[in-house]
């Protein structure tokens, strides 16, 4: 077991785009790391440099106390679940799980029992004796994971490993996953696009952006103290809502209306200029719902309501509003950065169940002002953080690397 | 119902088309000497113009012959497990790496295979008398390869291309040598691709006359086909045409077992199960 070092780790493909640029994280020993990002944000890449699948055109791998940049996969004493499982069509479940033994060299009875161990924490054992072709998804993913952990790897690694599953399965693994991990203390990097994979089973995430490291923290400072726009739209479903804001006097105005904001968060923040004010559609409510006490933590506003959903333990409003062409610009980009959806410009409020609001109506909603981020919309730096709270964030650490960075994945963008 | 009556009428004229004449020879290897001569009309051999095993008997007795069954057998399993050797091994090449003049090897394949035999006769027949493997069965089993390794490579290559990479790349992260990961793991899900390369050479070698004749001149080398138009008996100008019938019977046995030795190993769907599909 081992933790796992990366240095300034740089991926240059041969047409000199750099797939992972300038990437620094420190996996302690044991601890569960998540590698996340939209598509093309260089996670994948990232763990295959650490397993040694792909070439590390700079920087340092450090696994244990050892380098490992030249050395080819089988010395790195690594086990890796793949995204499509990669299991060996033409043996056994057994002799699948068995094959990295069988590589080392390991005896028939010692084979036996490991084998028999790691299908026994599976649940594998009526399946040993058939073929992978005859399984199903979930099994086949398990029999995946039976060939890591039956070996004594120093630490694992999955990428995507739960991507070909259907949602029900996905919970399930996802839990298993986690309960193993900590049964085994083992050092894990889990690569996934998927944000509630990321939330629930890391210690720590690291949210990449075109190879750029964006913040590396717990999955609860992520969601409470973003570091910058992209690391706050992508944390968190329904996403983040983002409003054109101006701070003027210790309040806020939006387009809804002025509310006031605790005097400690715009300590920082310019006045008179214009922002970009992040809120969480949880921290809305109806404010007839809001007794007193915690109303007069927030500010309440009023707002024509366009559409509403009810899920029965929550609903959701919706509030179009319009947009300044500056803070549409930068928020169409992030958009293209998330490779999401089109984000309409329309606000995106959580409501109690019992809430009455119905469409059409003109409503009162409270905010929780608290919990609201202003963003600095050109370099979509988070001005209202509380930096003891978020981890690392590469950009304030050493800001001139970080921006190069940026922008030569820009440039090649 | 009317289909049915159609697909069954039409598969029995293919199958009569295609079987009649082996059905005829199997019935002429029957029947004596005599009877062939005299003329025996009838697919069964008429009441005493039967020759029973007599026939087959006098074939493997010859000494030509078996020396000719040997050869064919001998050259065409050699020249089989060296073209499926070599061409493994380049599709492997072509099929996983990116090498300057991929596409040029590919190309000249295809082009050596379509080239017609007989045009290489006459060179092949000098230069072989000149560096001494005339009528010698490397003299034979170069020729077969180089028409059959083109043929087994694009066999393979397609193959291989259908093995995901990341059956490889799991075995070197479980613990494989390159060598290890393609020995353990590719060559066993790419076996129905080499057991068709392997059947489509063997064919070749086997069936073979063109080489066969021009290149050997005594029983040091030459195959079944060729030893078969040498096959004269007392007189030459009236063929011992139920002994020729005996032998071609006999000739065709070994490619009828290998056909059905190999025809397991092929396999569709071997992939199946590796990844998710």
């Amino acid at each position: 077991m081992a933790g796992i070092n990366m240095r300034h780790i740089v991926k240059k493909y041969g047409d000199g785009f750099p797939a992972v640029n300038d990437v620094s994280i420190d996996v302690a020993d044991g601890e569960f790391m998540i590698l996340v990002g939209p598509s093309g944000c260089g996670k994948s890449t990232l763990l295959r440099m650490i397993v040694g699948l792909e070439d590390i055109s700079g920087g340092d791998m450090i696994i244990g106390d050892r380098k490992v940049n030249d050395l080819a996969p089988r010395d790195r004493n690594l086990a890796m679940v793949f995204q499509n499982y990669a299991l060996y069509p033409h043996l056994t479940v057994f002799e699948n799980i068995a094959f990295p033994l069988r590589l080392a060299g390991a005896s028939d009875s010692e084979v036996d029992t490991k084998v028999r161990e790691a299908s026994k924490t599976l649940e594998l054992d009526e399946h040993l004796d058939r073929k992978p072709g005859n399984l199903s998804g979930g099994q086949r993913q398990r029999v995946a994971m039976g060939r890591a952990i039956v070996r004594d790897a120093d630490a694992f690694l999955f990428d995507e490993p739960l991507s070909n599953l259907d949602a029900k399965l996905r919970g399930q693994m996802r839990t298993e996953i986690s309960r193993l991990q900590k049964r085994l203390g083992i050092t894990t990097v889990y690569v996934t696009h998927d944000q509630t994979e990321a939330m629930t089973l890391g210690d720590r995430v690291a949210v990449l952006k075109r190879g750029v490291l964006q913040q590396l923290a717990s999955p609860r400072q992520l969601y409470a103290n973003p570091g910058n726009l992209f690391v706050a739209g992508f944390i968190g479903s329904p996403p983040m809502n983002f409003l054109p804001a101006t701070v003027r006097g210790g309040q806020v105005e939006l387009p809804f209306g002025t509310v006031s904001i605790p005097a400690e968060k715009v300590r920082d923040v310019p006045e008179d200029k214009l922002l970009i004010a992040g809120i969480r559609p949880e921290h809305f409510e109806d404010a007839s719902v809001v007794d007193d006490d915690k109303r007069a933590k927030g500010s309440v506003f009023t707002a024509q309501i366009d559409v509403t959903e009810w899920l029965g333990n929550q609903a959701y409003a919706y509030i179009p509003f319009e947009a300044d062409e500056t803070v549409k610009a930068q928020l169409t980009q992030l958009e293209r950065d998330l490779d999401g959806d089109a984000m309409r410009n329309q606000l995106v409020v959580s409501l109690d169940s019992t809430s009455r609001i119905s469409e059409g109506d003109q409503a009162e909603i409270w905010v929780d002002t608290r919990q609201m981020h202003l963003f600095d919309p050109e370099t979509g730096d988070n001005l209202t953080i509380d930096l003891a709270n978020a981890g690392e964030i590469p950009a304030k650490n050493d800001p001139e690397a970080s921006a190069r960075a940026e922008k030569t994945a820009a440039q090649a963008h | 119902m009317k289909q049915k009556i159609g697909l069954t009428t039409g598969i029995l004229l293919i199958l009569t088309w295609c079987l009649l004449p082996v059905a005829w020879i199997i019935s002429l290897s029957f029947k004596s000497q005599e009877a062939i001569t005299n003329g025996s009309p009838g697919f069964f051999p008429s009441p005493g113009g039967t020759a029973g095993f007599a026939n087959y008997s006098d074939v493997l007795a010859d000494e030509q012959f078996r020396r000719a069954i040997i050869n064919s057998i001998g050259i065409s399993l050699i020249a089989t497990t060296l073209s499926v050797l070599i061409a493994t091994l380049a599709a492997y090449a072509i099929a996983r790496l990116e090498f300057q003049g991929k596409k040029f090897v590919l190309t000249t394949a295809l082009v050596i295979a379509m080239f017609p035999v007989v045009s290489l006769v006459g060179p092949l027949f000098d230069l072989w008398r000149t560096i001494g493997i005339y009528d010698t069965w490397p003299g034979l089993i170069i020729p077969y390869m180089s028409f059959t390794l083109p043929l087994a490579i694009w066999t393979l290559s397609a193959f291989f291309r259908e093995i995901p990479w990341e059956m490889e790349q799991a075995a070197q992260v479980d613990g494989a040598t390159s060598w290890q990961a393609f020995r353990k793991v590719i060559v066993p899900l790419a076996a129905p691709g080499v057991f068709t390369a392997a059947i489509l050479t063997f064919f070749f070698a086997w069936n073979d006359f063109v080489f066969g004749i021009s290149l050997t001149s005594t029983e040091a080398a030459r195959p079944i086909p060729a030893a078969l138009s040498f096959f004269v008996g007392a007189d030459p100008f009236n063929r011992p045409a139920s002994l020729l019938a005996a032998a071609a019977v006999v000739a065709t046995i070994p490619i009828v077992i290998i056909v059905l030795l190999f025809q397991r190993k092929i396999v569709a769907g071997l992939t199946s199960g590796a990844v998710k599909g």
